[in-house]
């Protein structure tokens, strides 16, 4: 048998404040953007799945990275780099944008959060693991002048997802219950000074936790000793984000493919495409106008076999039309799912496609995302 | 169990006369983690020692499972097909994989017996 699982995990790796505690329960420790991180708990993928789904899962997402954008006129200065309403936040409200090039094609998707420090507006961002050297390279020296960019390299962060991460969470921070979907704020967590959002990567309510790395541990054991709460991998988190419809850099987004492609068109703000003033803008607003040649869609194949990353997708003349960016099984579905991107031809939903399997090939039929509704707290 | 034989790429089969039931090991199965579909071979297939058997799928990734002997296919575990979960709970078990009309039964002296795979396994780390 050969299994891409059976890799170990390399000693050079780099190890997240909660390395130990991943250890001690049992995590099974794997490479990921240059860190050691846990694919699952002994429970499995399906089981931390469902069980983030029905109650709460805590992840431990350290590897990311945090940053503090600092300067006078901040928020407008970042708009340089990306296609999001930046100057539009109110102070503690969240947004996801986008870090483009020239071209139109995406550097990295990210978190960005209006803070105020004594009175002065900031910028807290939270990049993918493997990117953030070339993404706060980038940021510093494309404001260079403009703005001040502080890497917090050794904070940790974590994630706790689900229906009961209010419940969990408030028990230390009573001020979290305050928050809706995407915001953010100051506060105090089990007696630490943290800042938390709203926010995550599963399609559950939930929080993104930013602590100093000394009080990582404590805190994740205070929060796993309730019940509702256990650890979740790398594994659940990937299985949660796809059937959330939620896109994985590298993977279904990366420096090719234009917001518009990918289906992100909605993180160009209102006044951006008026202003026509972000990087790819000619392209992106094209797009906007015209239709782009190939579009991102959900994907449901035929049958119990999951279709993985790779697979070529041809359409009912038995043409190629693209390729699979994410596939796998979908738990609560209990069915194979998948992303890729497809011709505009064929990206309508309920569109009959067929997608190589080792040497054959099955139906799928395009499908809405996401996959499984969204659970946040909007109001 | 004594008849039981495994690969360095941890199949194994158990050998009753002439036949011999394949599946895959319980380290196999806890490296794979979650399987959610198990594509077995077809009825007749012949296959040769190291030809692919089956292809397992995990909740994260695709591992291909080869035949730890020659052989034809005489039948195959059409339960996996309703419960692919078997293969976690009951690797040597109800989680087998295939039945095979052995055609050569030397090629068992080269596989690791209980003791041998063991010892190969705790080898791994």
């Amino acid at each position: 048998m050969t299994a891409a699982a059976s890799t170990p995990a390399d000693a050079d790796l780099r190890r997240t404040p909660l390395h130990d505690l991943h250890v001690d329960h049992g995590g099974r420790m794997v490479p990921f953007a240059g860190y050691a991180m846990p694919v699952q708990y002994p429970d499995g993928i399906i089981a931390e799945h469902k069980h983030t789904r029905a109650a709460a899962g805590l992840f431990d997402v350290s590897h990311m990275g945090q940053a503090i954008l600092r300067g006078d006129g901040v928020l407008s200065a970042f708009e340089r780099l990306v296609p999001g309403d930046i100057a539009g936040l109110a102070p503690g409200q969240m947004r996801y944008t986008l870090l483009l090039n020239d071209a139109g094609g995406i550097r990295d998707d990210l978190m960005a959060t209006r803070i105020e420090e004594d009175g002065a507006d900031a910028l807290f961002l939270v990049v993918n693991a493997a990117c953030k050297d070339a993404d706060f390279a980038h940021i510093a020296d494309a404001l260079a002048g403009a703005a001040e960019l502080e890497i917090l390299e050794d904070r940790a962060l974590l994630a706790l997802q689900g229906p009961k991460a209010e419940a969990a969470l408030s028990g230390l921070a009573p001020d979290c219950a305050d928050l809706v979907f995407l915001q953010g704020a100051d506060m105090t967590v089990d007696g630490t000074d943290a800042y938390v959002t709203r926010s995550g990567y599963t399609g559950e309510d939930g929080f993104e936790i930013s602590i100093p790395p000394g009080a990582a541990t404590a805190l994740a054991e205070r929060l796993l000793a309730d019940e509702a709460v256990a650890p979740v991998g790398l594994g659940a988190r990937d299985s949660l984000r796809l059937e959330a419809g939620l896109c994985l850099y590298g993977h279904d987004i990366d420096e090719t493919t234009t917001p518009v492609e990918a289906g992100l068109a909605w993180a160009v703000g209102k006044r951006r495409r008026e202003e026509a003033n972000f990087p790819g803008a000619e392209t992106i607003l094209a797009q906007i106008a015209d239709g782009a040649p190939r579009k991102r869609v959900g994907l449901l194949p035929d049958g119990r076999a999951p279709v993985r990353e790779g697979a070529v997708i041809r359409d009912a003349q038995g043409e190629a039309t693209g390729t699979v960016t994410s596939g796998g099984f979908a738990p609560t579905l209990e069915r194979p799912i998948a992303m890729g991107y497809v011709g505009a031809a064929a990206a309508e939903p309920e569109t009959r496609l067929e997608i190589e399997l080792r040497g054959r090939t099955v139906a799928a039929d395009v499908a809405a995302m996401p996959f499984v509704p969204p659970n946040y707290k909007r109001a | 169990m004594a008849n039981r034989k495994y690969t360095e790429d941890h199949e194994w089969v158990e050998v009753d006369g002439d036949s011999g039931v394949i599946g895959i090991s319980e380290y196999a199965q806890e490296q794979l983690g979650d399987v959610v579909f198990v594509e077995l071979p077809e009825v007749g297939k012949v296959l040769d020692r190291g030809d692919e058997a089956a292809v397992v799928e995990s909740v994260k990734a695709a591992a291909e499972v080869y035949a730890p002997v020659s052989g034809e296919v005489v039948e195959v575990n059409d339960d996996l097909n309703g419960d692919p979960s078997l293969v976690n709970s009951d690797p040597f078990g109800d989680g087998w994989f295939a039945k095979l009309k052995l055609s050569d039964a030397d090629e068992l002296d080269e596989l690791m017996d209980e003791d041998g795979y063991k010892k190969f396994v705790e080898g791994l780390g």
